[in-house]
């Protein structure tokens, strides 16, 4: 077998230095009824590469790549181009296949690029302070929330109708075990939520998206006042974190944590994973952070170099009393982003969101012409929503039938409520083209007829 | 005025009805180099035996316990900026807390500098 | 809570190895500094067009200002990261001892497989009918979990060993709520777990209680009995233990929880020892956890990410978190949500939801080609060779080291630093020695339960070869430790990039960003 280097002779001496008959009697200490008699049944056996190739790749070609067709999905998971060099550099074995750098004397190229991912990511949020990522998006969000628990010392967060429900879904599924109180605003499409009005003595945080997840642009300037006003923390949420090339940020606008997905700079699609949570705070509230951190400092001889720091939060050393249970992160993830964003620099990020801007401009424009489409946003970055004739759903399959991916309706994410059934969510990037965006309007007349 | 232990090495200078709260040479040779001190706010109350303190070196963390009831009426501020005075004073600027002991029946209990030194040797 | 602290000074400087150079790099090994220092204004590395005059519709948002990104053209990129790279240990360069850590070979087959545009470039919310060879791969992967555990269920979606925890115990907690029993809270760890185990019960609202160790570093099974009662929730062991040892008593500790009406938690961090060759059905187990990025290949990636399926008992079944993939008429299909198609694949006792999509897919994709490629045969033969060679290592060091336990051992050798005592050697200066002679250190300073742990774990991908000489390096080291060369150790390490990191300083004054020496607007000016 091809992973398994040594041989029967290997083997057979190795066991002779130990002592012992056989390997089987290395197992002794397993119960004797749980100990199988030989590899188990059910399950094929080993495979050379080719074999394997065949198996996988058959799987894979009954799939249709959203590069293949046009396609229009967002809704937190986005698709942009990502340079061939960032595939190339995050393969290398130094990196690929090294393990979270406690050794920090042998690990200093995972350590600075962790220390150059913090720092871009509280440039892009506007934040002070971020960590060495979380697992995704919906995760961050679930930590922000808590953590405003634990500063704030109260145990009710307001969670805006703009969050997306995979977002709300994960933050709730924390507090129902957890045991701290969330209040779910009804999804409003056309804004006008009265989030104050839900803010009270026991509100740790009011938890809001920009872009929503129906695309809409908000200020947030004002609530966060408002929140700061009555002791509660404002938490805002990123799905699409090019758009922060574009729109001022959460930093700005008086955010007290960002809780981000970073898949689009940098990341596949890939389904769904892995992909890469990113967090920022303030300096002040450092100490209650989830995650790792990244430090710079002095080696031996005077040189600068980098660790992992303040390490008494974690699991490793805190145990229960540590600020999240997290130890494997998403440290590739964030390579691929870091460098990804390290290639674009400040011209090309804000110029990809500008791309990223007129094109979904540009596309709304063209929808808004087709009967039976209204755009439903007034203000949006590189998403927004349609009310269609008909429940998106059906629109959505129709037009896969015919080679579009049209985008994601808004019943897939909130089943069951009749007024939101003919709304389609309609993401495009600078990976559409002018016929992608062609095929989409004349399909949806098509099928909307 | 006189110094107490408790297993957990803190130490208690008591001088009339407050007291001052730190931890041990021992214990900050355990620890290792100090980083962070979480003090309370002043003004709490704390039970005795309950979380008082937080203190923290790069690779270990441990909470301070009141050795006695009492309310908070200082802390080491100084602790905020040079947190290694728990490592180069232990028994005097490195001190955490102080209290105004509500209830010095706990100090009954614990031990006096002897039985400490002796109680330490016999965790080496 | 860990109390036990150790030097993180940078230790006594000795002379640098070798002499200074002009340029401060030393050969191969480059210096290199940050983006922000490399920035050139106005510089990218990536060609876009201006976008065309369509206006904004971003109503009342601001705009942005300057963030203040570094630019850099795509060469002095390449080698930014190309530089930094070569700084890092790997396992693609030597043996990569972590104990716990299960760093195994990383096929790059499954990097290919992972990448094919029909999985790496897959919408989430694309229309089930244009994903259906997605959906059988994690229901095939699904397959070959629950068949090597023997469980009859799998929660596909937490991202990692901690997220899955996360996730058994919900189930758990959900398990006891439905049989009102809410009010058992309380869960019993070993003193020797992972530090995520009580992390994960606390954070659900368990209280933590830990059983002590026997002499033979196992759970004290009388000290386990005397605690449980009708407020325990469950208990978390890891089998293999920390300790690299099978928990011999394990059929009776699941005999035990159970009849006190409680859960067995599993943390499968150490599946390497046993996999192929022990079903942890076979074992009581209700919930466990599996690290595909340690048992199944996929690649550690420098701390992520990685993937934590939960395989579940029949009692806990049905406590999945959303979503989940089920067989229907019209072939796979996602159960996204309660309002999900009911009574057509949702179990109906669904806790919720713990990651924005499905799960870690291009782990799935790896870990499917991984078990593939050995097949049931060549798994059986992983857990073998997995074992004898930690059983190797422990039968050539012994005498030289300190065993904490006595053989045999399962996937991982445990030392303690009784054999440094009065040498003026830690278990710090012991492990930074290693990386002067090419190794990256064991885990160290863990499992607690013993003095100055050292945990060896070699995995099976080694040869005999590079196993002796790793044999030799950690036997000379333990004889010039006792020979009175204290220095040699102090001072390690010598030849690597950095030599030991002031972690103290790091951690009293925080710097977790680069900042220029002004404000970026006066910088510009």
């Amino acid at each position: 077998m091809r992973y398994l280097p040594l041989t029967d002779a290997d083997r057979r001496g190795m066991l002779a230095r130990i002592g012992a008959p056989s390997v089987d009697a290395l197992f002794r200490d397993v119960p004797e009824s749980a100990r199988l008699p030989g590899p188990i049944e059910g399950l094929s056996n080993h495979m050379g590469e080719l074999q394997v190739e065949r198996t996988i790749a058959a799987m894979a070609a009954k799939n249709v790549p959203a590069g293949s067709v046009p396609s229009f999905l967002g809704a937190g998971a986005y698709r942009h181009h990502v340079p061939a060099s960032v595939d190339y550099l995050i393969q290398r074995g130094e990196f690929l296949t090294s393990y979270t750098p406690y050794q920090p004397e042998v690990t200093q190229g995972t350590l600075q690029y962790l220390f150059e991912f913090q720092t871009q990511v509280a440039l892009i949020t506007g934040m002070e302070v971020a960590n060495a990522s979380l697992y995704d998006g919906a995760t961050s969000c679930a930590e922000a929330v808590m953590m405003a628990n634990r500063l704030t010392r109260r145990s009710r967060a307001v969670l805006s109708g703009g969050l997306h429900p995979h977002y709300r879904d994960v933050t709730v599924t924390n507090a129902r075990f957890t045991g701290f109180e969330t209040v779910q605003m009804p999804a409003a499409p056309e804004g006008g939520e009265d989030l104050m009005a839900q803010v009270d003595a026991r509100t740790s945080c009011v938890v809001v998206q920009n872009p929503d997840v129906f695309g809409q642009v908000r200020d947030y300037s004002e609530l966060a006042e408002a929140c700061h006003a009555k002791g509660a923390l404002l938490v805002v949420v990123v799905t699409e974190a090019v758009s922060l090339g574009l729109l001022a940020s959460p930093g700005e606008m008086g955010a007290d944590i960002v809780a981000a997905e970073g898949q689009s700079i940098g990341n596949a699609l890939g389904f769904g994973g892995p992909y890469v949570g990113l967090f920022a705070t303030r300096e002040k509230f450092l100490r209650q952070m989830p995650g790792r951190l990244c430090g710079q400092t002095v080696d031996a001889e005077g040189k600068r170099g980098f660790v992992l720091t303040l390490s008494t939060r974690e699991q490793h050393i805190r145990r229960e009393k540590a600020t999240s249970n997290i130890c494997t992160n998403s440290g590739l993830c964030a390579l691929a982003f870091t460098i990804h964003l390290t290639l674009l620099g400040e011209a090309g990020f804000t110029r990809l969101a500008r791309i990223n801007h007129a094109n979904a401009v540009r596309l709304a424009g063209m929808l808004s012409r087709v009967p039976g489409v209204e755009v439903v946003n007034d203000a949006f970055f590189n998403e927004f929503t349609l009310r269609l004739s008909r429940p998106a759903a059906g629109v959505v399959d129709a037009l896969a039938a015919r080679g579009v991916l049209a985008g994601v309706p808004v019943s897939r994410l909130h089943p069951g409520v009749a007024e939101l059934e003919n709304l389609l969510l309609v993401a495009t990037t600078e990976t559409n083209t002018e016929a992608d965006m062609e095929a989409l309007a004349a399909g949806l007349e098509e099928v909307l007829k | 005025m006189s110094i107490k232990y408790t297993k957990d090495h803190e130490w208690i200078r008591v001088d009339g009805d407050t007291g001052v709260i730190g931890i041990s040479d021992y214990a900050q040779q355990q620890l290792g180099d100090v980083v962070f001190v979480d003090l309370p706010e002043v003004g709490r109350t704390v039970e005795a035996g309950g979380e008082a303190a937080v203190v923290e070196s790069v690779k270990a963390a441990s909470e301070v316990y009141a050795p006695v009831a009492g309310e908070v009426v200082a802390v080491n501020d100084a602790l905020g900026d040079d947190p290694a005075l728990v490592n180069r004073e232990p028994m005097g600027g490195g001190w955490f807390v102080k209290l105004r002991i509500t209830d010095a029946s706990a100090l009954d209990g614990l031990m006096d500098e002897a039985a400490y030194q002796s109680y330490v040797e016999g965790l080496a | 809570m860990n109390n036990q602290g150790r030097r993180t000074d940078t230790g006594t400087p000795d002379a640098a190895s070798g002499s200074a150079t002009i340029s401060g790099n030393r050969g191969l090994v480059l210096e290199e500094a940050l983006i922000f220092e490399q920035d050139s204004p106005g510089t990218t590395g990536v060609d876009l067009p201006e976008p065309e005059e369509t206006g904004l519709r971003l109503g009342a948002v601001r705009q942005r200002g300057r963030i203040g990104l570094p630019g850099l053209a795509e060469p002095t990129v390449v080698r930014h990261y190309t530089r930094l790279s070569q700084k890092n240990h790997a396992i693609d360069m030597a043996l990569y001892p972590l104990g716990s850590c299960t760093m195994k070979h990383n096929p790059r087959l499954n990097e290919k497989m992972a990448r094919l545009p029909g999985f790496a470039d897959l919408h989430p919310m694309q229309p089930m009918s244009t994903v259906q060879g997605a959906l059988e791969l994690i229901d095939t992967l699904a397959h070959w979990l629950k068949t090597l555990t023997g469980m009859p269920a799998v929660a596909m979606s937490p991202a990692a060993g901690a997220h899955g925890e996360l996730c058994g115990m919900m189930a758990i907690r959900a398990a006891l709520i439905e049989r009102g029993e809410a009010h058992r809270l309380r869960v019993l760890v070993p003193e020797s777990a992972h530090g995520t185990n009580p992390a994960t019960a606390a954070s659900l609202g368990f209280t933590v209680d830990a059983i002590p160790a026997d002499a033979t570093g196992r759970v004290d099974l009388a000290a386990l009995e005397a605690k449980l009662g009708p407020d325990v929730a469950a208990i978390m062991l890891t089998n293999p233990n920390t300790c690299g040892l099978f928990e011999r008593d394990i059929v009776r500790i699941g005999e035990l929880v159970h009849a006190a009406g409680a859960y067995f938690y599993c943390d499968g961090a150490n599946f390497n020892a046993i996999v192929g060759r022990v079903r942890p059905a076979d074992l009581g187990i209700d919930a466990m956890h599996i690290n595909l990025h340690k048992t199944f290949s996929t690649p550690h990636g420098g701390g992520g990410p990685g993937s934590g399926p939960v395989v579940l008992s029949q009692a806990l079944a049905r406590f999945m978190p959303f979503p989940h993939v089920v067989h229907d008429a019209s072939g796979l299909r996602l159960v996204e949500g309660p309002g999900d198609g009911p009574g057509e694949g949702a179990t109906g006792a669904e806790f919720g939801r713990l990651k924005g999509f499905h799960g870690q897919m291009g782990m799935f994709v790896r870990a499917l080609s991984y078990m593939l490629s050995h097949g049931a045969d060549g798994l059986w033969q992983v857990a073998s060779d997995a074992v004898l060679n930690a059983n190797y290592l422990l039968a050539s060091l012994k005498d030289v080291m300190t065993a904490s336990f006595e053989g045999p051992c399962m996937h991982e050798a445990l030392f303690d630093d009784r054999f440094l005592k009065d040498t003026g050697v830690s278990t710090l200066d012991f492990a930074k020695a290693l990386i002067d002679e090419g190794y990256h250190p064991m885990t160290m300073y863990f499992p607690l339960v013993v003095h100055g742990a050292l945990l060896i774990e070699p995995t099976e991908t080694e040869t005999k070869q590079g196993l002796d000489d790793f044999v030799a390096v950690l036997r000379g080291l333990a004889e010039r430790a006792k020979a009175g060369d204290a220095e040699h150790f102090t001072g390690a390490p010598r030849f690597t990039p950095r030599r030991r990191l002031d972690e103290t300083a790091a951690a009293r004054k925080p710097i977790l960003r680069w900042q220029p020496d002004q404000p970026y607007q006066e910088a510009a000016e």
